[in-house]
């Protein structure tokens, strides 16, 4: 697969970058961090964390539902755990894994989902994760985050070694642009972020597919629309609160999704604002229902028009 | 085909395998170059199927388990006529069907792979409903070595050997590598032979890269009536590159333009000698 350059010059790393430096400062303040690979280190680059801390990673092979039910058991001992492997397999084929040794169980494992959504998009469906939020949305137990920069990635990663109950953290592959000049945000899990603020519509993205938002909000700003932009990186629980502000002061919602549009941040808020009668002009953008085209992420954002010309095209078709 | 044309054409294969690779500017080398050997008898000796014969009920199964490399299966399978060489310009491109994992969309392709552990339950079930509808072809499956620690491997092998399945061969692509780290080093599985044979397999070791040997072995199926099959295949990763030969960079490294130019005349060198 062709390497995936950033948009921008001011871009920082990619988010498996961030999430293993700060899994790293973790670690060497804390024997009880460690991480759990399934010949996944390389991907989760976690190469150098192996080198630092070899008492601090179990490697189990090729086998992602032993790779979470061996988290599992290390978590239920007081270990911080950190499962870390392609969002594919480790929602997919580990799902009972999580929902049952993890969710149910309670066992604080935070389950690291890489190169999620279709970072591999030229491997096709077998290595796409498009489903991840569906799944684990309708498992009890358990919060899911995606991260949508550099910075919600570090907060989020200290964020889950602290928490005492199952995360999943979900994280791409691609080069992130920093969504702020100034970071001065307080992180909390099920706290929606607001990069900018406008009255006219509001995009609700999360993860890769903010950046494209935010750009998406100045193509709309230069036509004299003004947008709020919301990296809605906890899926579950869902800000609320900031979606029933939303939708009081907004003419439209869209939101902006990595994922199939089924079960996904859009239906999440869809559920929300029709079930509180907050009934605003509303589309979800997503991967539709059909065989997933396949290229590098890009060329399938692009397809499925999850670019900045395309979420403002669907933002003014609502207003 | 005899060994000397056999052998001619692994050397053919190997090239192209580099030549899309580099094309794509991705890939799974290490393992396509050790595996091409293998897929070279299967379906230049072992397997009953062609274009022709392709939708045919009666024709050999091969599903493989190891779906990245797919660059292998797909320079063979443009060999035997599936579909034009040419359409694999377009690997790993926008909307091809020559994506980075065996599919369907593929002429030639029995199944969908590419998560692994999972060829051998479906080659499982291909091979009861050749019992069951008693016809007489043969289910094959090529796994990796680093693959094996999946658990659904094991609960098909047990499937098979409960259900006398010795109408399939699996096929351990025995390259000793992974991504990480040497097999041994990220989950042994030695002695591998012995696992198997506790399951209830008839187990055949053979050099992964003597053609006359797998041959041999093929020939030889069923090696014990009533039990499923598999060959244990010792292979070298990144075979007939000397650069690439076990060395975990290029499991899924690919060449540079250079180090491309000196594969393929270490491989046009390696023909030569053959046929003197
Ligand atoms: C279920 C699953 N987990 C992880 C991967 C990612 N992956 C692709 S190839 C590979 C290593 C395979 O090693 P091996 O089976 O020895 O193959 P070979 O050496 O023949 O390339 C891994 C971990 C995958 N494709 N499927
Ligand atoms: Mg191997």
């Amino acid at each position: 697969m062709a390497h995936i350059e950033a948009t921008d010059p001011n871009g920082f790393k990619p988010n498996q970058e961030i999430f293993s430096e700060i899994l790293q400062a973790l670690a060497a303040k804390d024997r009880d961090i460690i991480a759990v690979t399934s010949d996944s280190r390389g991907s989760g680059k976690l190469v150098p964390f192996g080198k630092k801390f070899p008492e601090q990673i179990v490697e189990v092979g090729i086998a992602e539902q032993n790779l979470v039910g061996v988290a599992a058991g290390l978590a239920a001992a007081g270990k911080k755990v950190f499962a870390v492997s392609p969002a594919c397999f480790l929602t997919a084929r580990a799902l009972e894994q999580i929902k049952n040794d993890v969710a149910y169980s309670d066992n604080p494992v935070t389950v690291v989902g890489i190169s999620a959504g279709v970072s591999y998009g030229a491997l096709g469906s077998t290595h796409h994760s498009l489903h991840d939020f569906a799944a684990l949305r309708c498992i009890n137990n358990i919060t899911v985050v995606v991260p949508a920069d550099n910075f919600e990635t570090a907060q989020a990663t200290a964020l889950a070694a602290t928490t005492n109950s199952p995360v999943y953290l979900r994280f791409g592959k691609r080069v992130m642009n920093s969504l702020k000049e100034v970071n001065d945000d307080t992180f909390a899990f099920g706290k929606g972020r607001v990069i900018t603020e406008g009255n006219d519509a509001a995009i609700i993205a999360c993860g890769e597919t903010v950046y494209p938002a935010v750009q998406a909000a100045k193509l709309l700003a230069e036509q004299g629309i003004n947008v709020t932009v919301v990296s809605m990186h906890t899926i579950k629980p869902l800000d609320t609160d900031l979606l029933a502000k939303l939708a009081a002061a907004c003419q439209a919602i869209v939101t902006v999704e990595e994922h199939s549009v089924y079960g996904g941040l859009g239906e999440a808020c869809a559920s929300y604002l029709m079930q509180h009668g907050l009934h605003k002009p509303f589309r979800i953008v997503g991967i539709p229902d059909e065989y997933t085209v396949t290229g590098s992420q890009q060329d399938i954002f692009n397809h499925y028009h999850i670019t900045k010309e395309g979420i403002a095209e669907v933002v003014k078709g609502l207003l | 085909m005899n060994k000397q044309q056999l052998e001619k054409k692994s050397v053919e294969y190997r090239k192209k395998i580099l030549k899309y690779i580099v094309k794509a500017n991705a890939g799974h080398t290490g393992g396509s170059l050790s595996c091409t050997d293998i897929l070279n008898v299967l379906y230049n000796h072992a397997l009953n199927v062609s274009p022709q014969t392709f939708t045919s009920p009666d024709r050999d199964r091969y599903i493989q388990s190891k779906g990245h490399c797919v660059e292998a299966l797909f320079v063979v399978l443009a060999d035997k006529g599936f579909f034009p060489e040419e359409n694999l310009e377009t690997l790993c491109q926008y909307k091809s069907h020559y994506i980075g994992h065996p599919t369907r969309k593929v002429k030639g392709v029995e199944q969908n792979t590419g998560a692994l552990g999972h060829g051998l339950p479906i080659a499982v079930g291909n091979a009861i409903a050749a019992k069951l509808d008693k016809r007489d072809y043969k289910v094959y499956t090529l796994m990796g070595d680093g693959e094996l620690p999946e658990g659904s491997n094991w609960e098909a092998a047990l499937t098979a050997a409960h259900y006398k399945l010795d109408n399939l061969c699996a096929i351990v692509d025995k390259n000793t590598l992974q991504i990480t780290a040497p097999t041994a080093e990220v989950c042994n599985t030695d002695p591998l032979d012995e696992k198997w044979k506790a399951f209830g397999w008839a187990v055949k070791e053979v050099d992964g890269h003597d053609v006359d040997a797998l041959k041999a072995a093929f020939d030889s199926l069923p090696f014990e009536p009533g039990k499923p099959n598999v060959i244990i295949a010792h292979t070298v990763k990144g075979k007939g590159v000397s650069f690439m030969e076990n060395n975990l960079k290029w499991h899924h490294g690919v060449p540079s333009k250079d180090e491309y130019a000196l594969a393929l005349s270490e491989l046009d060198n390696s023909l030569q000698q053959a046929a003197i």
